[in-house]
C-alpha cells in the first residue's frame, strides 16, 4: 500500500519534470513524426515488391513501426534521468528517507509509459492522416500500445540498470547506438518478412523488438493471426520480468558502492 | 546504564573497506548524546563522509554495531531512518521542481499530510527566509539557497537527529555565517542532536560542543574544542624564514631551547610552541639572528584546532588536504588509463 502511494508520488514528480521540459516533449513528439514522413516518402513504393504481402499501402505498415521505434529510444535514453538525480545526489538523500524503493524506478516508468502512450496515439493519427487505414483500429491500437509498453518498460528498465552500474552518459549513449540501432533494423520494422535476407529474419525472431511489431502491427493488419500474438505479447512479458530482475540487480550493486 | 545515559548515536568500531580495498573508515567508535551537536572535523578523504553514509543506513558498514536513536541502523533501517534528517555533501535537491515541491514531497514520504503538511511546509521555507522564492524552480536558486533547501528538507518531519554532511562547503562567507547562525538556533531551540562533518576548523570551533578529530579513517582526538586546544599548553608562534636554506638549521636551533616545546618545519615557515608566546619572541628572534637566520615576519597565536591536528596527526590541515586532492587526481588517472 506504502509502495504504491510513493509510486504515485513518484509519478508526479517525473511527470511535472516531463511537463517542465518543453523542448523534451517537442523532441519526443516530434522525431518519430520526422520519421514517418521521411521513411513514408522513401520507402513508399515497397510495397508494390512482390511477396510483400500485407495487402495494405506503406504507411498502414510503417506507422506501427515507428510507433514501436519511439518506444524504443525514448526508454533507452530513460538512464539518462536517473543518471542527472544520481549525479545531484537525488536518489541518495530518497535513499536515506524511508520511501519505497521500488517506487524510484516505477514512478519513472509509468511516466514513460504515459509519454510512450502520447507518441503512439500521435503517430497513428498522423499515419492516419497520411492514409493508413485499418480495419479494427481501436482493438489494434490497443494490443500495440500494450507491446510498446512492454518494451518500453524492459528496456526503461535496463536503461536505469546500467546508469546504475556505469554511472556514465556515455555509456548509455553508446548503447543506443550500437545495440538499439541495430535491434531496430534487425527487424520487420520497414521491410515485411519474406523480403529481408534469411539471417536477419533468423535474428530477428530473438529481437524483442520484432516481437513487439509481431503482436503490435499484427493485431492491425487484415487477418490478424492471434495466437502468434498472443505468444509474442507473453515472450514480452517474460522479457519484462527478466529486465526488471537485472535491474533491481543493478540497484543492490548501487547500493553496496555507496 | 545506556539507556540512562541517553545516546543519540552510538557507533561502535565501524568499519568500512570498499570493493577495490580502499579502507574508508577503520574503526570508529562515536558517543553522541542525546541534545547535543557533535563536529568530525578531517580533512577532504578521512572518512567523515563514510561514517554520515553509514549512520544513515546509505551504506552497510564493513563490521561494526551503531544505533541511531535507539535502532539498530543494520537491523532497523527504516526506524533509523524515520528518526533522522540527512543533508548530504551533495545536494541532493530535484532542480526541475520548485522550492515548496521539493518540501511537500520529502514531506509525504514521511507520511505528513494535507494541514499538516502545509503548515510544516510553510514555517520552513519561512524559516529559512525562502517563503519568496518558495515557488520558483530550484535550478534558479544560488547556492545558498539550495543549501538552505537542503537543511529546511531534512527537517520537514521533524526529526530527533540531523546529519549535516559538510553543510556550508562551496559557500560564500555571507552564506556560511547565515547558516551557522540558524544551525545554532535549531540546536539550542529545539534540542535537536546534529552530527555535523566539516573540513572548515572554524566551523567545528563554532557549532560544535564535543569534537573528534578524524585521520585516515580512524579517530585521533575527542573533546571539546577547548579541552582541546588547552591541551597544547601554549601559544603558536609562527616564524617565516626568508631564505628556504636556512629552515633546517632553523628548525634544530629552536628545537635546542628550552621555551620551546615543540617545533615543525611547514616549507620555510616555522611552528613553534611556547608557554607564552609573546615574551619567547625576543628570545627566539635574539637566537636565530646570532646564528645568521633571518626571519621574514613573525605571528603569536592563541592554539587553534589547526595546532591541535597538526599534534595529533604530524601533519598540518592544509597539507592532508593537499595530500587528499593529490589521491583524488590520481585515483581519476587510474580509472581513466
Amino acid at each position: 500500500m506504502l509502495a504504491l502511494t510513493h509510486t504515485w508520488y513518484m509519478t508526479q514528480r517525473h511527470f511535472r519534470a516531463f511537463v517542465r521540459q518543453p523542448m523534451y516533449v517537442a523532441f519526443t513528439l516530434v522525431q518519430p513524426v520526422i520519421w514517418l514522413f521521411l521513411f513514408g516518402q522513401l520507402f513508399k513504393r515497397v510495397t508494390e515488391l512482390p511477396g510483400f504481402g500485407e495487402g495494405v499501402n506503406y504507411v498502414t505498415y510503417l506507422a506501427p513501426a515507428i510507433v514501436v521505434m519511439s518506444a524504443l529510444f525514448g526508454s533507452g535514453w530513460g538512464g539518462m534521468s536517473i543518471l542527472e538525480d544520481l549525479n545531484r545526489g537525488v536518489i541518495d538523500r530518497f535513499l536515506v528517507s524511508p520511501v519505497s524503493r521500488g517506487s524510484l524506478i516505477a514512478g519513472r516508468l509509468i511516466v514513460q509509459g504515459v509519454a510512450t502512450i502520447i507518441q503512439a496515439v500521435i503517430i497513428l493519427l498522423l499515419g492516419a492522416l497520411a492514409g493508413a487505414d485499418y480495419r479494427q483500429a481501436v482493438l489494434g491500437a490497443l494490443v500495440l500500445l500494450v507491446a510498446a509498453n512492454l518494451l518500453a518498460t524492459a528496456i526503461g528498465s535496463l536503461s536505469y540498470g546500467l546508469a546504475l552500474v556505469a554511472r556514465k552518459e556515455e555509456s548509455i549513449i553508446a548503447v543506443s547506438n550500437f545495440v538499439l540501432l541495430p535491434l531496430q533494423f534487425l527487424s520487420t520494422g520497414f521491410m515485411a518478412a519474406a523480403l529481408i535476407p534469411g539471417w536477419i529474419r533468423s535474428v530477428a525472431a530473438y529481437n524483442p523488438v520484432n516481437w513487439t511489431l509481431t503482436a503490435g502491427r499484427g493485431a492491425l493488419m487484415p487477418n490478424p493471426d492471434w495466437g502468434s500474438i498472443g505468444a509474442h505479447l507473453g515472450y514480452l512479458a517474460l522479457f519484462v520480468i527478466a529486465c526488471g530482475l537485472l535491474s533491481t540487480r543493478a540497484f543492490r550493486s548501487y547500493q553496496r558502492s555507496i | 546504564m545506556h539507556a540512562a545515559l541517553n545516546l543519540a548515536v552510538d557507533a561502535r568500531e565501524l568499519v568500512k573497506t570498499y570493493k577495490g580495498g580502499v579502507e574508508a573508515v577503520r574503526g570508529i567508535s562515536l558517543r553522541i548524546p542525546a541534545g547535543s551537536v557533535f563536529g568530525l572535523l578531517g580533512p577532504n578523504g578521512a572518512g567523515k563522509s563514510t561514517v554520515v553514509k553509514m549512520l544513515t543506513t546509505l551504506s552497510a558498514p564493513t563490521s561494526g554495531t551503531a544505533t541511531v536513536a535507539g535502532h539498530d541502523i543494520v537491523r532497523e533501517p527504516n526506524a533509523v531512518r524515520r528518526a533522522i534528517g540527512c543533508v548530504a555533501q551533495e545536494s541532493g535537491v530535484d532542480v526541475q521542481a520548485t522550492g515548496r515541491e521539493n518540501l511537500m514531497l520529502q514531506g509525504r514520504i514521511y507520511g505528513l499530510r494535507g494541514r499538516e503538511l502545509n503548515l510544516q511546509t510553510i514555517e520552513l521555507l519561512d524559516r529559512f527566509t525562502l517563503t519568496e522564492a518558495a515557488d520558483r524552480l530550484v535550478k534558479t536558486y544560488s547556492g545558498g539557497m539550495k543549501r538552505k533547501l537542503d537543511v529546511a528538507m531534512g527537517l520537514i518531519h521533524q526529526p530527533q537527529v540531523l546529519f549535516l554532511d559538510e553543510p556550508t562547503t562551496g559557500l560564500d562567507p555571507e552564506a556560511r555565517a547565515e547558516m551557522w547562525e540558524q544551525l545554532r538556533e535549531l540546536a539550542w531551540d529545539r534540542g535537536l542532536t546534529i552530527l555535523l562533518t566539516t573540513h572548515y576548523l572554524e566551523e567545528a570551533d563554532q557549532l560544535a560542543q564535543r569534537l573528534a578529530i578524524v585521520d585516515r579513517g580512524r579517530i585521533v582526538i575527542e573533546g571539546s574544542p577547548d579541552e582541546l586546544k588547552a591541551e597544547l599548553h601554549g601559544d603558536a608562534v609562527t616564524l617565516e624564514l626568508a631564505a628556504d636554506a636556512d629552515a633546517e638549521r632553523g628548525r634544530d636551533l629552536l628545537g635546542s631551547m628550552t621555551v620551546v616545546e615543540q617545533v615543525a618545519l611547514d616549507g620555510r615557515v616555522l611552528r613553534a610552541r611556547a608557554a607564552d608566546g609573546a615574551s619567547a619572541v625576543p628570545g627566539l628572534l635574539g637566537a636565530l639572528d646570532a646564528a645568521g637566520v633571518t626571519v621574514a615576519a613573525v605571528t603569536v597565536a592563541r592554539p587553534s584546532l589547526d595546532d591541535v591536528y597538526l599534534r595529533h596527526t604530524g601533519r598540518s590541515f592544509s597539507e592532508a588536504e593537499e595530500e587528499a586532492g593529490r589521491a583524488k587526481r590520481q585515483d581519476r588517472s587510474a580509472v581513466a588509463a
